[in-house]
């Protein structure tokens, strides 16, 4: 049977404020439990919460960024349910009327065709406290420092086909957030969450299946390892008679599977209305023309200025663009060296090394300056590539601070003495009788171990490209 | 529409409320004059009437985004009934 997946993501972005979405409590991460939970947020009687104008802000720059509407008039209602971590009851949410409605972002797929993902809806809402549960044997521990913190929910269609769509989906959300300077993205502590809403269906149905949700995801790699089992979890079942049951899951990623957490057969009836303790919020235009006016550059429009300004290849200006630290990075570069050698040494070398050791830019041991100083002396022909990558080993480790005076310190300079060149290119044929037999009788391949001959004598400092240019006049005349 | 026991009991599941079985029968009386009282609201045509979200016709003031709330735990935690390091304490509660 052929089966087709059917994936909707709601993600939750905590708003990059200073104080909570009703109080003036601060959001700071990791104080002391409770020490930044005010009566707003415990839920004390006679409490009266008033709207942060921040998260009004930042939910209209999403809006904008996504090309959605605008609820000029939103309203915030009662979710009710009760959890200790959520003192007052209910959650102050938004549900018929969100601030942001039905909006778009294009996704590029595997294999460079793009895809437009709709976004249902994205509303306000405080985020709950925490629950700590293996501290005590017989207690759970309440912190409430969360309590109160902004978060936009943002709610895609079921467009997605493929864990794969959907981690693209997923990382093109948080680059704009980032982007936006709504968000801090860290999904580590939890300011970046991803929900994942999945179902199968047979091929050609036009009926979604039973759906799934599927929680505690806080990477995008465990998102998609997470949808992938969940879809292999409903196709098995299926296929062996079963049915899927709606219900939320929670992935563990030691084990890398999902498990049910809980049925919501009867208990999804969070009774919602509005808050009376909260008034609507409205939106003039002239505000949102404002805001429109401060937008910063986004993903997409930096993508096509690299492409048009510095003639970079779309994969290559897609890796650059996707974070905004890195695309910052890499235009200081730019701006200070040859933007296409920037660019090319960003991708194959900067963030491969910043992979590898699992750093962000922003601690990036080598400089955007550094950077620049080195792809100079490359574009000047001082050094050669492969030199290049060792300074620039160097530099990582801290070995070396200046790239012209590690140059000079360590005579790295390429050789442009031609009788020097001349004699490596000279001792080689002589050593090389066969290879060159090879080369006469029209095996070009052959051609790269003769000049690896000669750079392994030049001891790396040697122009490939000459040496490749001598050995040609030499043998074939 | 009247309520049944049934739905008493599904109400007060959702607010977590005990019904004492002897209690049942008012209980369910006064909240059927309740939904009696509505009810006489439902004859009114809304259609074209935009829910009203709040009864002032006011909207929002805003505040600005600065953190200024003092920590004041101890005095928050001196009324609940079981702190420790900081913590609220409660009944073991895992979903």
């Amino acid at each position: 049977m052929q089966w087709e997946t059917v994936i909707g993501l709601e993600i939750h972005a905590q708003l990059a404020t200073q104080s909570k979405i009703f109080s003036a409590a601060s959001t700071a991460f990791g104080a002391e439990p409770n020490t930044q939970a005010c009566p707003v947020d415990l839920g004390m009687p006679g409490i009266l919460p008033v709207v942060n104008q921040e998260v009004v802000r930042m939910a209209v720059m999403f809006a904008l960024a996504t090309n959605a509407e605008i609820g000029q008039r939103s309203v915030f209602e009662r979710k009710n349910y009760f959890y200790p971590d959520l003192p007052k009851g209910y959650q102050t949410s938004q549900f018929e009327f969100p601030i942001v409605g039905k909006g778009k972002v294009e996704i590029v797929l595997e294999d460079g065709s793009t895809k437009v993902v709709g976004l249902t809806r994205a509303h306000l809402e405080e985020d709950a406290g925490k629950s700590v549960h293996d501290l005590y044997s017989e207690f759970s521990a309440i912190d409430l420092n969360r309590a109160g913190t902004p978060l936009l929910e943002i709610v895609s269609e079921p467009d997605m086909r493929s864990a794969k769509e959907a981690v693209a989906y997923a990382k093109k959300i948080h680059s704009l957030v980032r982007y936006l300077g709504i968000c801090d993205g860290n999904m580590q502590e939890g300011s970046f969450r991803c929900d994942a809403n999945v179902s199968v269906r047979l091929k050609g149905e036009s009926e979604f299946g039973t759906r799934a949700e599927v929680k505690n995801v806080n990477s995008f790699r465990f998102l998609e390892r997470a949808i992938n089992f969940e879809v292999e979890r409903q196709i098995d079942l299926l296929e062996s008679g079963g049915t899927v049951v709606q219900e939320t899951r929670l992935y563990d990623p030691t084990k890398d599977e999902t498990r049910s957490m809980r049925s919501k057969e009867d208990a999804e009836d969070y009774r919602y209305f509005p808050c009376p303790d909260l008034l609507p919020v409205v939106i003039e235009e002239a505000d949102i023309q404002s805001i429109r006016d401060a937008l910063p550059e986004l993903p997409d429009q930096r993508l096509n200025r690299y492409q048009s300004q510095w003639q970079l290849s779309g994969d290559d200006a897609r890796l650059l663009v996707q974070d905004r630290s890195v695309a910052e990075y890499f235009e200081a570069v730019a701006n200070q060296a040859d933007p296409k050698l920037a660019s090319n040494w960003m991708v194959n070398e900067v963030i491969v090394r910043l992979d590898k050791d699992s750093i962000e830019i922003e601690r990036s041991p080598v400089g955007p300056s550094q950077l620049a100083a080195l792809i100079a002396r490359i574009a000047d022909k001082t050094i050669n590539g492969k030199i290049g990558r060792q300074i620039l080993d160097a530099l990582w480790s801290g070995e070396a601070s200046d790239v012209d005076s590690y140059i000079a310190d360590k005579g790295l300079k390429q050789v442009t003495d031609t009788g020097a060149i001349e004699a490596w290119v000279d001792e080689v044929i002589a050593n090389s009788p066969d290879q060159v037999q090879q080369i006469k009788e029209g095996k070009d391949k052959v051609m790269g171990f003769l000049v690896g001959q000669a750079m392994k004598l030049s001891k790396g400092k040697a122009n490939p490209a000459q040496l490749s240019e001598l050995f040609k006049a030499k043998i074939l005349g | 529409m009247a309520l049944s026991a049934d739905d008493l009991h599904r109400a007060a599941k959702l607010a977590r409320l005990n019904v004492a079985p002897q209690s049942q029968q008012a209980q369910l009386d006064a909240l059927n004059a309740v939904m009696e009282m509505v009810s006489a609201m439902q004859s009114v045509d809304t259609s074209d009437v935009e829910p009203m979200a709040h009864p002032l016709f006011q909207s929002q003031v805003l505040r600005e985004d600065v953190a200024v709330e003092p920590n004041q735990r101890d005095k928050y935690q001196a009324s609940a009934p079981n702190t420790d390091a900081g913590y609220y304490l409660v009944p073991k509660v895992i979903e």
